[in-house]
């Protein structure tokens, strides 16, 4: 089902003159209103005339975190604060946090998105959708809710935590969606089996899962469990919160909804805009935004776009499924690592959870070492510990092929590894580094 | 003919067997024979108790990894030669012994013995034949 069949569906020519025209209104906005960005363009020689269009984006300088942090928490909002009505915020776990601000009109536009959202994971008026999202500071639970609303479905506004009575609540309730991180999606899983309720026998049909890296086989094993289709959904709040790119049931990318936001792919390094296909970093620049325009933001993901059809019949440029943060990414050995690539083959091995932790360390002869801890299952425990020797053996051996490293494997009992009811913490980076 | 014994996965760090043995205690299972296999990060607990199935199951609720097995107990005769008589049946038809330990208690003037031997049918047969004694669950049990 589509939301809005004429924007999500429009010729992509139709859709690129749309890109051009909101593009120029952004950028004029950013320079009157944002003296941040002003000084940017200026000190780059770039005026706002200057962009006609899509093709000229390339010229104009990028957007940081840092440069958020540096204008906290209000200084990088085009509107008066009369007319702002919300703000989110990150969660600051890396310094201050990054403040964002929208007007009744933003509020309203991505409530919109977020409609297409939940349409393009199989929601709709009937349905009844647990948001087990945290609603506060952080824009995942109030995305959701304002989206949920705006199509007309049914919302549980009961945020996240409390995993039994969200089993209940599923239960009770009869709901049809989830709407969670990926990881918590699993730990209501875990918790429902311990309850013994089978959610494969409850009415749920449908989740829509973002705000943290996850693997294509982890959207299998959520599928399968909870007898539901599963949809990646994608956003952050400097860009707007969820809502600026979703799976849909073709689960072949994300759908990035390219009337509001202009994607582009960067190399890390050089900063230079790659061609189409390629791996690199996510940037966004908004088209539609009044409280809280940005040009060319640097998302620290990691992804790549496509631009042929989809079968579904929606127009918009896909993404993949991010991989990773630049941030995230490890490099062991001189090798570059992602968190993602050690759960993708994980989880191809029988016998592994889907709950692992990458412990890197530094040995006294300078030589980084990966260590992963697996919780065991109860197939790969028997009497005999050759038979465990031999399964770490296994593990050692996928991961080693999979990321051209060797990997000491460690096993471990079952719940041992945190269970995380946000985002899931992977890495425990133990290197004395920057000295 | 087979006794069950029961596995479990142990983390190498301080306090987890100490779980195991309390949990034991508070469901009132009796220990009657154990052997710890280790490597540098974990361990397997192997136990011969009263009641197996009941301990799987709190020992499972509990959170452990339990496996069960089927091993042989056999009565050793308590003098000089009683084990190597025992093994030499089993060598002698080329059964490869698994690992094997002591049980706490006696039946009369002999020792038991906890053997893990595969395959388990084969080796009943050739201990059968050669005229040691496997002692059953219930005889187990009984000492």
């Amino acid at each position: 089902m589509f939301w809005n069949e004429p924007a999500e569906c429009m010729p992509q020519e139709e859709r690129r003159q749309l890109q051009n025209e909101r593009l120029q209104q952004t950028v004029r906005r950013c320079y009157e209103q944002v003296p941040a960005y002003r000084k940017k363009l200026d000190d780059a020689g770039i005026r706002p005339a200057d962009i006609r269009g899509v093709d000229d984006l390339k010229h104009l300088p990028f957007t940081t975190a840092e440069d958020l942090r540096e204008n906290y928490p209000f200084g990088m909002f085009a509107a008066r604060l009369e007319d702002i009505v919300r703000v989110h915020s990150s969660s600051g776990t890396t310094g201050k946090p990054k403040v964002v601000g929208y007007t009744r009109r933003d509020i309203d536009t991505w409530a919109e998105l977020m409609a297409r959202t939940i349409a393009c994971g199989g929601g709709w008026k009937h349905d009844i959708i647990q948001n087990a999202y945290g609603y506060g500071l952080f824009t995942g639970g109030l995305g959701i809710h304002y989206g949920a609303e705006k199509l007309g479905a049914t919302v549980v506004p009961i945020s996240g935590g409390n995993t039994k009575r969200q089993v209940m609540i599923m239960q009770d309730f009869g709901c049809t969606m989830l709407a969670c991180t990926p990881s918590y999606a699993l730990v209501i899983a875990d918790t429902a089996a311990e309850m013994g309720i089978d959610l494969r026998e409850l009415p749920l049909k449908y989740g829509i899962f973002g705000a943290e890296p996850w693997t294509d086989s982890m959207r299998k094993e959520i599928e399968s469990r909870m007898g539901i289709r599963a949809t990646d959904i994608y956003g952050l709040s400097e860009v707007s919160g969820p809502g600026v790119a979703s799976g849909c049931e073709a689960q072949n990318g994300l759908h990035i909804f390219d009337d509001h936001f202009i994607p582009e792919i960067i190399d890390p390094a050089t900063l230079e805009v790659l061609p189409p296909g390629s791996q690199g970093e996510l940037v966004f620049t908004s088209l539609t935004k009044e409280a809280f325009p940005i040009l060319r933001y640097r998302t620290r993901d990691i992804t790549r776009l496509h631009h042929d059809p989809c079968p579904c019949g929606r127009t918009h440029c896909r993404m993949s499924r991010v991989t990773g943060r630049t941030d995230d990414m490890l490099i062991i050995r001189g090798v570059n690592v992602f968190p993602s690539q050690i759960e993708s083959a994980l989880m191809a091995i029988e016998g592994t959870e889907p709950h692992y932790l990458i412990v890197v360390d530094r040995d006294k002869g300078r030589l980084d070492e990966l260590e992963v801890w697996v919780e065991v299952s109860p197939g790969v425990v028997s009497d005999k510990v050759r038979r465990l020797e031999a399964f770490e053996k296994q593990v050692a051996a996928e991961l080693n092929s999979a990321l051209g490293l060797g990997v000491k494997v460690r096993l471990v009992e079952p719940k041992t590894i945190t269970r995380s009811e946000g985002k899931a913490k992977r890495v425990i980076d133990r290197r004395e580094l920057g000295s | 003919m087979k006794v069950n014994q029961i596995s479990v996965f142990l983390e190498n760090k301080s306090g987890r067997l100490a779980d195991v043995t309390r949990t034991l205690a508070q469901n009132g299972i009796n220990i009657r024979a154990l052997s710890i296999a280790d490597t540098v990060d974990y361990g397997l607990l192997r136990l011969i108790v009263d009641h197996p199935q009941h301990a799987a199951k709190v020992l499972s609720d509990y959170g452990f990894t339990v496996a069960q097995t089927e091993v042989l107990a056999i009565a050793v005769p308590d003098r000089p030669g009683g084990l190597a008589g025992i093994i030499d049946i089993l060598s002698a038809k080329d059964l490869n012994i698994e690992y094997m330990y002591a049980f706490v208690g006696r039946s009369g003037d002999h020792a038991i013995v906890i053997f893990r031997i595969e395959p388990v049918e084969d080796a009943i047969a050739a201990l059968q034949q050669g005229g040691a004694q496997i002692l059953t669950g219930e005889q187990l049990h009984a000492l």
